[in-house]
Protein backbone atom coordinates (compact mmCIF):
# COMPACT_ATOMS: atom_id res chain seq x y z
CA UNK A 1 0.00 0.00 0.00
CA UNK A 2 2.75 2.39 0.96
CA UNK A 3 4.94 2.27 -1.98
CA UNK A 4 6.31 6.01 -2.42
CA UNK A 5 4.82 7.80 -5.12
CA UNK A 6 7.78 8.60 -7.16
CA UNK A 7 8.03 4.95 -7.83
CA UNK A 8 7.19 3.73 -11.81
CA UNK A 9 3.36 2.18 -11.67
CA UNK A 10 4.83 -0.26 -14.28
CA UNK A 11 7.59 -2.78 -13.04
CA UNK A 12 10.84 -2.56 -14.80
CA UNK A 13 10.55 -6.07 -16.27
CA UNK A 14 7.11 -4.59 -17.70
CA UNK A 15 8.71 -1.61 -19.12
CA UNK A 16 11.33 -4.33 -20.98
CA UNK A 17 7.90 -6.24 -22.03
CA UNK A 18 6.51 -3.51 -23.43
CA UNK A 19 9.63 -2.25 -25.55
CA UNK A 20 9.82 -5.80 -26.95
CA UNK A 21 5.84 -5.68 -27.99
CA UNK A 22 6.26 -2.11 -29.40
CA UNK A 23 9.28 -3.79 -31.09
CA UNK A 24 7.33 -6.24 -32.69
CA UNK A 25 4.36 -3.95 -33.70
CA UNK A 26 7.17 -2.00 -35.91
CA UNK A 27 8.07 -5.34 -37.33
CA UNK A 28 4.45 -6.20 -37.90
CA UNK A 29 4.30 -3.31 -40.06
CA UNK A 30 7.77 -3.33 -41.95
CA UNK A 31 6.99 -6.43 -43.39
CA UNK A 32 3.75 -5.32 -44.82
CA UNK A 33 4.88 -2.17 -46.24
CA UNK A 34 3.34 0.16 -43.78
CA UNK A 35 5.41 3.39 -43.57
CA UNK A 36 5.75 4.78 -39.52
CA UNK A 37 4.80 8.58 -39.38
CA UNK A 38 4.98 11.26 -36.61
CA UNK A 39 2.60 13.78 -36.63
CA UNK A 40 2.46 16.67 -33.87
CA UNK A 41 0.33 16.10 -30.98
CA UNK A 42 -0.56 20.29 -31.29
CA UNK A 43 -2.56 20.90 -33.29
CA UNK A 44 -5.34 24.07 -34.76
CA UNK A 45 -8.19 21.82 -34.44
CA UNK A 46 -9.55 19.61 -31.97
CA UNK A 47 -11.82 16.80 -32.19
CA UNK A 48 -15.65 17.95 -32.04
CA UNK A 49 -17.11 14.62 -30.88
CA UNK A 50 -19.21 15.58 -28.31
CA UNK A 51 -18.24 12.30 -25.83
CA UNK A 52 -14.53 13.21 -26.06
CA UNK A 53 -12.86 16.25 -23.91
CA UNK A 54 -9.82 17.93 -25.33
CA UNK A 55 -7.53 19.47 -23.58
CA UNK A 56 -5.40 22.47 -24.75
CA UNK A 57 -2.36 24.64 -24.64
CA UNK A 58 -1.34 28.07 -24.97
CA UNK A 59 1.39 29.04 -27.55
CA UNK A 60 3.52 31.39 -28.68
CA UNK A 61 3.91 30.64 -32.44
CA UNK A 62 4.69 32.89 -35.32
CA UNK A 63 0.89 33.85 -35.40
CA UNK A 64 1.36 35.20 -32.09
CA UNK A 65 -0.02 34.03 -28.96
CA UNK A 66 -2.78 30.78 -30.16
CA UNK A 67 -4.54 28.13 -28.77
CA UNK A 68 -3.80 24.42 -29.72
CA UNK A 69 -5.43 21.73 -29.22
CA UNK A 70 -4.13 18.40 -27.89
CA UNK A 71 -4.90 15.77 -29.92
CA UNK A 72 -7.59 12.90 -28.73
CA UNK A 73 -6.20 10.84 -31.72
CA UNK A 74 -3.37 11.42 -34.76
CA UNK A 75 -6.80 10.96 -37.03
CA UNK A 76 -6.62 14.15 -39.16
CA UNK A 77 -2.80 14.60 -39.34
CA UNK A 78 -3.07 11.35 -40.80
CA UNK A 79 -5.41 11.89 -43.42
CA UNK A 80 -3.64 15.14 -44.20
CA UNK A 81 -0.41 12.79 -45.43
CA UNK A 82 -3.03 10.07 -46.87
CA UNK A 83 -4.38 12.91 -49.27
CA UNK A 84 -0.63 14.20 -49.89
CA UNK A 85 -0.30 10.66 -51.39
CA UNK A 86 1.49 8.90 -48.09
CA UNK A 87 0.56 5.48 -48.63
CA UNK A 88 -0.22 2.83 -45.94
CA UNK A 89 1.10 4.68 -42.56
CA UNK A 90 0.98 3.87 -39.23
CA UNK A 91 1.62 5.46 -35.65
CA UNK A 92 1.89 4.87 -32.78
CA UNK A 93 0.83 8.27 -31.01
CA UNK A 94 0.40 9.80 -27.64
CA UNK A 95 -2.67 11.15 -27.49
CA UNK A 96 -5.17 12.82 -24.62
CA UNK A 97 -8.13 12.72 -23.38
CA UNK A 98 -9.67 14.63 -20.53
CA UNK A 99 -11.49 13.02 -17.61
CA UNK A 100 -10.61 9.93 -18.58
CA UNK A 101 -8.85 8.02 -16.04
CA UNK A 102 -9.83 4.54 -14.71
CA UNK A 103 -8.39 0.83 -14.94
CA UNK A 104 -8.99 1.06 -18.49
CA UNK A 105 -8.03 4.50 -19.16
CA UNK A 106 -5.52 7.27 -18.99
CA UNK A 107 -5.59 10.42 -19.25
CA UNK A 108 -2.33 10.66 -21.79
CA UNK A 109 -1.94 7.28 -23.70
CA UNK A 110 -0.24 5.34 -26.90
CA UNK A 111 -2.99 5.01 -29.56
CA UNK A 112 -1.23 2.68 -32.36
CA UNK A 113 -3.58 4.11 -35.62
CA UNK A 114 -2.83 3.20 -38.83
CA UNK A 115 -4.25 3.43 -42.40
CA UNK A 116 -5.01 1.31 -45.61
CA UNK A 117 -5.54 2.94 -48.66
CA UNK A 118 -7.55 0.91 -51.32
CA UNK A 119 -8.51 -1.93 -48.23
CA UNK A 120 -11.89 -2.83 -47.59
CA UNK A 121 -13.37 -2.99 -44.27
CA UNK A 122 -13.14 -6.72 -44.06
CA UNK A 123 -9.72 -6.76 -44.92
CA UNK A 124 -8.91 -4.25 -42.32
CA UNK A 125 -10.74 -6.57 -40.01
CA UNK A 126 -8.30 -9.62 -40.81
CA UNK A 127 -5.62 -7.33 -40.40
CA UNK A 128 -6.48 -5.96 -37.04
CA UNK A 129 -6.95 -9.82 -35.38
CA UNK A 130 -3.29 -10.50 -37.21
CA UNK A 131 -1.76 -7.73 -35.36
CA UNK A 132 -3.59 -8.56 -31.90
CA UNK A 133 -2.20 -12.41 -32.40
CA UNK A 134 1.23 -11.17 -32.90
CA UNK A 135 1.34 -9.01 -29.98
CA UNK A 136 0.14 -11.16 -27.97
CA UNK A 137 2.34 -14.00 -29.14
CA UNK A 138 -0.79 -17.18 -29.71
CA UNK A 139 -1.46 -18.60 -32.97
CA UNK A 140 -4.74 -18.28 -34.34
CA UNK A 141 -6.64 -21.77 -33.06
CA UNK A 142 -5.48 -20.96 -29.47
CA UNK A 143 -7.42 -19.23 -27.17
CA UNK A 144 -7.19 -16.05 -29.21
CA UNK A 145 -7.63 -17.69 -32.20
CA UNK A 146 -11.45 -17.56 -33.60
CA UNK A 147 -12.53 -14.26 -35.15
CA UNK A 148 -16.60 -13.72 -35.13
CA UNK A 149 -17.91 -11.15 -36.28
CA UNK A 150 -20.66 -10.02 -34.35
CA UNK A 151 -23.52 -7.83 -35.35
CA UNK A 152 -24.65 -5.03 -33.37
CA UNK A 153 -28.17 -5.21 -33.81
CA UNK A 154 -28.13 -9.03 -33.32
CA UNK A 155 -25.90 -8.57 -30.02
CA UNK A 156 -28.74 -6.77 -27.96
CA UNK A 157 -31.33 -8.85 -29.27
CA UNK A 158 -29.50 -11.62 -27.74
CA UNK A 159 -28.69 -10.30 -24.78
CA UNK A 160 -31.24 -8.05 -24.11
CA UNK A 161 -34.27 -9.08 -26.44
CA UNK A 162 -34.52 -5.72 -27.27
CA UNK A 163 -33.63 -4.30 -31.26
CA UNK A 164 -31.72 -1.17 -30.57
CA UNK A 165 -32.81 0.17 -34.37
CA UNK A 166 -36.50 0.06 -33.39
CA UNK A 167 -37.40 -0.26 -30.55
CA UNK A 168 -39.20 2.34 -28.87
CA UNK A 169 -37.42 4.93 -26.57
CA UNK A 170 -39.50 4.61 -23.41
CA UNK A 171 -38.21 1.21 -23.84
CA UNK A 172 -34.64 1.75 -24.07
CA UNK A 173 -34.58 4.05 -20.87
CA UNK A 174 -36.28 1.80 -19.17
CA UNK A 175 -33.77 -1.13 -19.47
CA UNK A 176 -31.26 1.42 -19.38
CA UNK A 177 -32.40 2.94 -15.74
CA UNK A 178 -32.54 -1.14 -14.59
CA UNK A 179 -29.18 -1.72 -15.40
CA UNK A 180 -27.57 1.12 -14.44
CA UNK A 181 -29.63 2.31 -11.54
CA UNK A 182 -29.72 5.58 -12.53
CA UNK A 183 -32.16 7.99 -13.89
CA UNK A 184 -32.45 7.87 -17.76
CA UNK A 185 -35.85 9.58 -17.85
CA UNK A 186 -34.58 12.46 -20.38
CA UNK A 187 -31.63 10.29 -21.83
CA UNK A 188 -30.80 10.44 -25.79
CA UNK A 189 -31.11 7.49 -27.72
CA UNK A 190 -27.37 6.63 -28.21
CA UNK A 191 -26.73 7.03 -24.44
CA UNK A 192 -29.55 4.38 -23.52
CA UNK A 193 -27.56 2.31 -26.25
CA UNK A 194 -23.85 2.86 -24.88
CA UNK A 195 -24.66 2.51 -21.49
CA UNK A 196 -25.74 -1.15 -22.37
CA UNK A 197 -23.17 -1.49 -24.29
CA UNK A 198 -20.74 -0.85 -21.74
CA UNK A 199 -22.21 -2.67 -18.65
CA UNK A 200 -24.39 -5.79 -20.42
CA UNK A 201 -22.86 -6.64 -23.47
CA UNK A 202 -19.16 -5.66 -23.47
CA UNK A 203 -18.37 -7.63 -20.29
CA UNK A 204 -19.40 -10.75 -22.26
CA UNK A 205 -17.23 -9.91 -25.95
CA UNK A 206 -13.88 -11.31 -26.58
CA UNK A 207 -14.33 -14.53 -23.84
CA UNK A 208 -14.21 -17.25 -26.22
CA UNK A 209 -11.89 -15.60 -28.80
CA UNK A 210 -11.76 -12.59 -30.97
CA UNK A 211 -15.12 -10.42 -31.06
CA UNK A 212 -15.53 -7.95 -33.87
CA UNK A 213 -18.72 -5.67 -33.62
CA UNK A 214 -19.69 -4.62 -37.02
CA UNK A 215 -23.32 -2.80 -38.19
CA UNK A 216 -23.18 0.12 -35.51
CA UNK A 217 -26.55 2.19 -35.57
CA UNK A 218 -25.85 4.63 -38.30
CA UNK A 219 -25.91 7.51 -35.76
CA UNK A 220 -23.15 5.87 -34.37
CA UNK A 221 -20.85 6.49 -37.38
CA UNK A 222 -18.13 9.57 -36.28
CA UNK A 223 -15.77 9.80 -38.73
CA UNK A 224 -17.17 6.44 -40.67
CA UNK A 225 -19.05 6.05 -43.79
CA UNK A 226 -23.07 4.69 -43.87
CA UNK A 227 -24.24 1.74 -45.82
CA UNK A 228 -27.88 -0.17 -45.47
CA UNK A 229 -27.67 -3.14 -44.07
CA UNK A 230 -27.55 -6.28 -46.98
CA UNK A 231 -30.15 -8.31 -45.21
CA UNK A 232 -32.90 -5.89 -43.25
CA UNK A 233 -32.10 -2.81 -45.13
CA UNK A 234 -31.64 -0.92 -41.87
CA UNK A 235 -28.90 2.11 -42.39
CA UNK A 236 -25.39 1.40 -40.13
CA UNK A 237 -22.46 2.68 -39.57
CA UNK A 238 -19.62 1.26 -41.60
CA UNK A 239 -17.08 0.47 -38.37
CA UNK A 240 -16.36 -2.05 -36.25
CA UNK A 241 -14.70 -2.53 -32.60
CA UNK A 242 -11.95 -5.34 -31.59
CA UNK A 243 -12.89 -6.72 -28.29
CA UNK A 244 -11.07 -9.15 -26.38
CA UNK A 245 -11.65 -10.84 -22.66
CA UNK A 246 -14.23 -8.07 -22.49
CA UNK A 247 -11.87 -5.13 -23.25
CA UNK A 248 -12.50 -2.72 -26.33
CA UNK A 249 -9.00 -2.49 -28.37
CA UNK A 250 -9.96 -1.32 -31.58
CA UNK A 251 -12.14 1.06 -33.61
CA UNK A 252 -11.56 0.90 -37.14
CA UNK A 253 -13.93 2.83 -39.75
CA UNK A 254 -14.42 2.31 -43.83
CA UNK A 255 -13.07 6.12 -43.71
CA UNK A 256 -15.56 9.12 -44.75
CA UNK A 257 -13.70 11.03 -47.56
CA UNK A 258 -16.38 13.45 -48.32
CA UNK A 259 -15.16 17.16 -47.51
CA UNK A 260 -18.91 17.90 -47.42
CA UNK A 261 -20.31 15.27 -45.31
CA UNK A 262 -17.40 15.04 -42.98
CA UNK A 263 -17.76 19.33 -42.98
CA UNK A 264 -21.64 18.59 -41.69
CA UNK A 265 -20.76 16.41 -39.08
CA UNK A 266 -18.59 18.75 -37.47
CA UNK A 267 -21.57 20.71 -37.59
CA UNK A 268 -23.93 18.59 -36.04
CA UNK A 269 -21.11 17.89 -33.15
CA UNK A 270 -20.68 21.28 -32.68
CA UNK A 271 -24.51 21.43 -32.38
CA UNK A 272 -24.55 18.52 -29.88
CA UNK A 273 -21.97 20.48 -27.61
CA UNK A 274 -24.10 23.27 -27.51
CA UNK A 275 -27.25 21.39 -26.55
CA UNK A 276 -25.43 19.43 -23.78
CA UNK A 277 -23.95 23.00 -22.55
CA UNK A 278 -20.24 22.10 -23.79
CA UNK A 279 -18.33 24.20 -25.25
CA UNK A 280 -17.23 23.94 -29.14
CA UNK A 281 -14.58 22.65 -30.61
CA UNK A 282 -12.28 24.52 -33.61
CA UNK A 283 -12.97 22.43 -36.42
CA UNK A 284 -10.05 21.27 -38.30
CA UNK A 285 -10.44 23.56 -41.26
CA UNK A 286 -7.12 21.91 -42.92
CA UNK A 287 -8.54 18.44 -42.78
CA UNK A 288 -11.65 19.52 -44.50
CA UNK A 289 -9.34 21.16 -47.20
CA UNK A 290 -7.15 17.74 -47.83
CA UNK A 291 -10.69 15.90 -47.82
CA UNK A 292 -11.94 18.86 -50.70
CA UNK A 293 -8.42 18.24 -52.31
CA UNK A 294 -9.18 14.45 -52.01
CA UNK A 295 -8.39 11.45 -49.64
CA UNK A 296 -7.97 7.85 -51.57
CA UNK A 297 -10.93 6.09 -50.36
CA UNK A 298 -9.75 2.79 -47.60
CA UNK A 299 -9.73 1.84 -43.97
CA UNK A 300 -8.06 2.61 -40.98
CA UNK A 301 -7.83 1.89 -37.29
CA UNK A 302 -7.24 2.96 -34.11
CA UNK A 303 -5.68 0.59 -31.18
CA UNK A 304 -5.05 1.33 -27.49
CA UNK A 305 -1.96 -0.65 -27.33
CA UNK A 306 -1.63 -0.07 -23.52
CA UNK A 307 -4.78 -2.03 -23.29
CA UNK A 308 -3.64 -4.45 -25.66
CA UNK A 309 -0.45 -5.49 -23.55
CA UNK A 310 -1.89 -5.60 -20.84
CA UNK A 311 -3.64 -8.43 -21.83
CA UNK A 312 -0.41 -9.47 -23.47
CA UNK A 313 1.30 -9.48 -19.92
CA UNK A 314 -1.52 -10.59 -18.00
CA UNK A 315 -1.72 -6.99 -16.46
CA UNK A 316 -5.17 -5.67 -14.50
CA UNK A 317 -5.12 -2.18 -15.59
CA UNK A 318 -3.34 -0.40 -17.80
CA UNK A 319 -1.22 1.78 -14.89
CA UNK A 320 0.85 -1.49 -14.99
CA UNK A 321 2.03 -1.53 -18.32
CA UNK A 322 2.83 2.38 -17.96
CA UNK A 323 5.61 3.76 -16.53
CA UNK A 324 4.05 6.74 -14.58
CA UNK A 325 0.48 6.62 -14.45
CA UNK A 326 -1.48 10.14 -14.05
CA UNK A 327 -1.82 9.72 -10.68
CA UNK A 328 1.88 9.51 -10.51
CA UNK A 329 2.76 11.90 -13.20
CA UNK B 1 -21.67 21.27 1.73
CA UNK B 2 -19.59 21.21 -1.54
CA UNK B 3 -20.35 19.15 -4.78
CA UNK B 4 -18.30 16.55 -5.79
CA UNK B 5 -17.98 15.30 -9.54
CA UNK B 6 -17.98 12.03 -10.66
CA UNK B 7 -13.92 11.97 -11.21
CA UNK B 8 -13.44 13.50 -8.13
CA UNK B 9 -15.09 10.21 -6.16
CA UNK B 10 -12.33 8.42 -4.20
CA UNK B 11 -12.39 5.88 -1.94
CA UNK B 12 -13.80 7.18 1.39
CA UNK B 13 -15.62 10.44 -0.26
CA UNK B 14 -18.56 11.12 2.20
CA UNK B 15 -21.44 11.97 -0.67
CA UNK B 16 -25.18 12.41 -0.26
CA UNK B 17 -27.40 10.16 -2.43
CA UNK B 18 -31.06 9.65 -1.96
CA UNK B 19 -30.85 11.18 1.52
CA UNK B 20 -28.04 9.17 3.25
CA UNK B 21 -24.96 9.89 3.87
CA UNK B 22 -22.56 7.26 1.69
CA UNK B 23 -19.18 6.68 1.94
CA UNK B 24 -17.41 5.50 -1.68
CA UNK B 25 -15.99 1.94 -2.06
CA UNK B 26 -15.16 2.23 -5.27
CA UNK B 27 -15.08 3.99 -8.64
CA UNK B 28 -15.02 2.39 -12.03
CA UNK B 29 -14.85 4.78 -15.19
CA UNK B 30 -16.16 2.88 -18.44
CA UNK B 31 -17.08 3.36 -21.39
CA UNK B 32 -18.25 2.48 -24.93
CA UNK B 33 -15.23 2.98 -28.14
CA UNK B 34 -17.52 5.92 -29.24
CA UNK B 35 -20.02 7.72 -26.72
CA UNK B 36 -21.09 8.33 -23.17
CA UNK B 37 -18.63 7.89 -20.47
CA UNK B 38 -20.12 6.31 -17.30
CA UNK B 39 -18.94 5.66 -13.67
CA UNK B 40 -19.78 2.48 -12.06
CA UNK B 41 -19.71 3.69 -8.07
CA UNK B 42 -20.22 1.16 -5.00
CA UNK B 43 -20.70 3.53 -2.27
CA UNK B 44 -21.70 2.23 1.39
CA UNK B 45 -25.00 4.10 2.98
CA UNK B 46 -23.68 5.22 6.15
CA UNK B 47 -26.87 5.04 8.11
CA UNK B 48 -27.65 0.67 7.00
CA UNK B 49 -24.25 -0.27 6.25
CA UNK B 50 -25.41 -1.68 3.11
CA UNK B 51 -23.41 -1.54 0.08
CA UNK B 52 -25.26 0.03 -3.42
CA UNK B 53 -24.06 -0.17 -6.85
CA UNK B 54 -24.98 2.85 -9.06
CA UNK B 55 -24.25 4.07 -12.62
CA UNK B 56 -23.52 7.62 -12.88
CA UNK B 57 -22.82 9.60 -16.12
CA UNK B 58 -19.82 11.03 -16.05
CA UNK B 59 -19.60 14.93 -15.05
CA UNK B 60 -22.95 14.27 -12.62
CA UNK B 61 -22.13 15.42 -8.95
CA UNK B 62 -23.32 14.33 -6.07
CA UNK B 63 -23.97 17.57 -2.56
CA UNK B 64 -20.86 16.68 -0.36
CA UNK B 65 -21.77 14.59 3.29
CA UNK B 66 -20.84 16.40 6.24
CA UNK B 67 -19.54 13.10 7.79
CA UNK B 68 -16.84 12.98 10.22
CA UNK B 69 -15.38 10.63 12.02
CA UNK B 70 -14.16 11.69 16.01
CA UNK B 71 -12.43 9.78 18.49
CA UNK B 72 -14.44 9.96 21.84
CA UNK B 73 -14.19 7.64 24.82
CA UNK B 74 -17.21 6.03 26.06
CA UNK B 75 -18.82 7.08 29.47
CA UNK B 76 -22.11 5.49 30.50
CA UNK B 77 -25.89 4.03 29.26
CA UNK B 78 -28.75 5.47 31.03
CA UNK B 79 -31.22 2.94 30.18
CA UNK B 80 -32.02 5.10 26.65
CA UNK B 81 -28.66 6.45 25.73
CA UNK B 82 -25.08 5.36 25.29
CA UNK B 83 -23.13 8.56 26.34
CA UNK B 84 -19.60 9.16 24.74
CA UNK B 85 -16.78 12.20 25.22
CA UNK B 86 -14.61 14.00 22.80
CA UNK B 87 -10.92 13.27 23.91
CA UNK B 88 -10.24 16.77 22.35
CA UNK B 89 -10.00 18.43 26.16
CA UNK B 90 -13.66 19.98 25.06
CA UNK B 91 -15.61 17.50 27.29
CA UNK B 92 -18.66 17.13 25.06
CA UNK B 93 -20.75 14.51 25.12
CA UNK B 94 -22.57 12.97 22.38
CA UNK B 95 -25.58 10.74 22.94
CA UNK B 96 -25.87 7.71 21.02
CA UNK B 97 -29.06 5.52 19.86
CA UNK B 98 -28.90 1.82 20.09
CA UNK B 99 -29.35 1.81 16.09
CA UNK B 100 -26.29 3.56 15.68
CA UNK B 101 -24.39 1.63 18.06
CA UNK B 102 -25.50 -1.78 16.64
CA UNK B 103 -22.94 -4.57 17.09
CA UNK B 104 -20.43 -2.37 19.25
CA UNK B 105 -22.85 -2.31 21.97
CA UNK B 106 -21.18 -5.71 22.98
CA UNK B 107 -17.86 -4.13 22.97
CA UNK B 108 -18.20 -1.64 25.10
CA UNK B 109 -16.15 -0.61 28.07
CA UNK B 110 -16.08 2.67 29.91
CA UNK B 111 -13.11 4.85 29.59
CA UNK B 112 -12.36 3.07 25.68
CA UNK B 113 -11.83 5.01 22.89
CA UNK B 114 -14.18 4.37 20.38
CA UNK B 115 -14.27 6.29 16.51
CA UNK B 116 -17.82 8.00 16.37
CA UNK B 117 -18.81 9.03 13.31
CA UNK B 118 -21.17 12.14 12.83
CA UNK B 119 -23.26 13.15 10.62
CA UNK B 120 -24.67 16.36 11.02
CA UNK B 121 -23.47 16.45 14.22
CA UNK B 122 -25.48 13.53 14.42
CA UNK B 123 -23.91 9.27 15.97
CA UNK B 124 -24.84 7.53 13.31
CA UNK B 125 -22.36 4.86 13.91
CA UNK B 126 -19.65 3.45 16.24
CA UNK B 127 -16.52 1.79 15.79
CA UNK B 128 -14.73 0.00 18.69
CA UNK B 129 -10.98 -0.37 18.41
CA UNK B 130 -9.53 -3.55 16.56
CA UNK B 131 -8.43 -4.71 19.76
CA UNK B 132 -10.36 -4.27 23.47
CA UNK B 133 -8.93 -5.82 26.56
CA UNK B 134 -12.35 -7.72 28.86
CA UNK B 135 -12.36 -9.15 31.37
CA UNK B 136 -14.04 -13.14 31.59
CA UNK B 137 -16.94 -12.93 33.67
CA UNK B 138 -18.18 -16.22 32.77
CA UNK B 139 -17.02 -19.39 31.19
CA UNK B 140 -16.25 -23.12 32.56
CA UNK B 141 -13.15 -24.14 35.05
CA UNK B 142 -10.20 -23.61 33.09
CA UNK B 143 -7.98 -26.63 32.20
CA UNK B 144 -4.78 -27.05 34.39
CA UNK B 145 -1.53 -27.60 31.94
CA UNK B 146 -3.50 -27.69 29.11
CA UNK B 147 -1.67 -24.48 27.24
CA UNK B 148 -0.66 -25.27 24.25
CA UNK B 149 -3.16 -27.36 22.01
CA UNK B 150 -6.60 -27.97 21.15
CA UNK B 151 -10.24 -27.05 22.14
CA UNK B 152 -12.09 -23.72 22.61
CA UNK B 153 -14.65 -22.95 24.93
CA UNK B 154 -17.17 -19.93 24.62
CA UNK B 155 -16.58 -17.08 27.45
CA UNK B 156 -19.02 -14.43 28.48
CA UNK B 157 -16.73 -11.25 28.55
CA UNK B 158 -17.78 -7.75 30.92
CA UNK B 159 -19.14 -6.03 27.60
CA UNK B 160 -21.51 -9.01 27.08
CA UNK B 161 -19.57 -10.48 24.16
CA UNK B 162 -19.38 -14.17 23.79
CA UNK B 163 -16.01 -15.31 22.35
CA UNK B 164 -14.44 -19.00 21.73
CA UNK B 165 -11.15 -19.12 24.30
CA UNK B 166 -8.82 -21.77 24.92
CA UNK B 167 -9.99 -24.23 27.57
CA UNK B 168 -7.25 -22.90 30.04
CA UNK B 169 -8.80 -19.58 29.95
CA UNK B 170 -10.50 -18.87 33.93
CA UNK B 171 -13.30 -16.69 35.34
CA UNK B 172 -11.74 -13.19 35.77
CA UNK B 173 -8.24 -13.31 33.61
CA UNK B 174 -8.42 -10.45 31.21
CA UNK B 175 -8.38 -11.25 27.49
CA UNK B 176 -7.35 -9.23 24.39
CA UNK B 177 -9.88 -9.79 21.67
CA UNK B 178 -10.20 -8.03 17.71
CA UNK B 179 -13.21 -6.56 17.41
CA UNK B 180 -13.53 -7.19 13.78
CA UNK B 181 -13.69 -11.44 13.52
CA UNK B 182 -14.59 -11.08 17.39
CA UNK B 183 -11.57 -13.95 18.25
CA UNK B 184 -9.69 -13.98 21.07
CA UNK B 185 -5.86 -13.30 20.88
CA UNK B 186 -4.43 -13.66 23.85
CA UNK B 187 -4.46 -13.06 27.32
CA UNK B 188 -3.64 -9.12 28.30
Amino acid sequence: MSVPDWQPTASIETLRERARLLAEVRAFFAERGVLEVETPVLGHGGSTDPHLASLSAEATTPAGRERLWLQTSPEFAMKRLLAAGAGPIFQLARCFRDGEVGRRHNLEFTMLEWYRPGVTLDALIEETAALVRRVLGREPGDEAGPLRRRRYRELFREALAVDPFTAPLADLRRLAEEKGGLAMADALRDDCLDLLMSLVIEPQLGREGIDVVVDYPASQAALARRHRDPEDGAWVASRFELYLEGLELANGYDELTDAAEQAARFAEDNAARRAAGLPEVDVDARLLAALAHGMPEGSGVALGIDRLIQLALGQSSVAEVMAFATPRC
Amino acid sequence: MANYSTNEFKGGLKVMLDGDPCSIVENEFVKPGKGQAFNRVKLRNLMTGRVWERTFKSGESLEGADVMDLDMEYLYNDGEMWYFMKTDGSFEQYPVEKKALGDTEKWLKEQVVYTVTLWNDNAISVTPPNFIELEVVETDPGLKGDTAQGGSKPATLSSGAVVRVPLFINQGEVLKVDTRSGEYVSRA
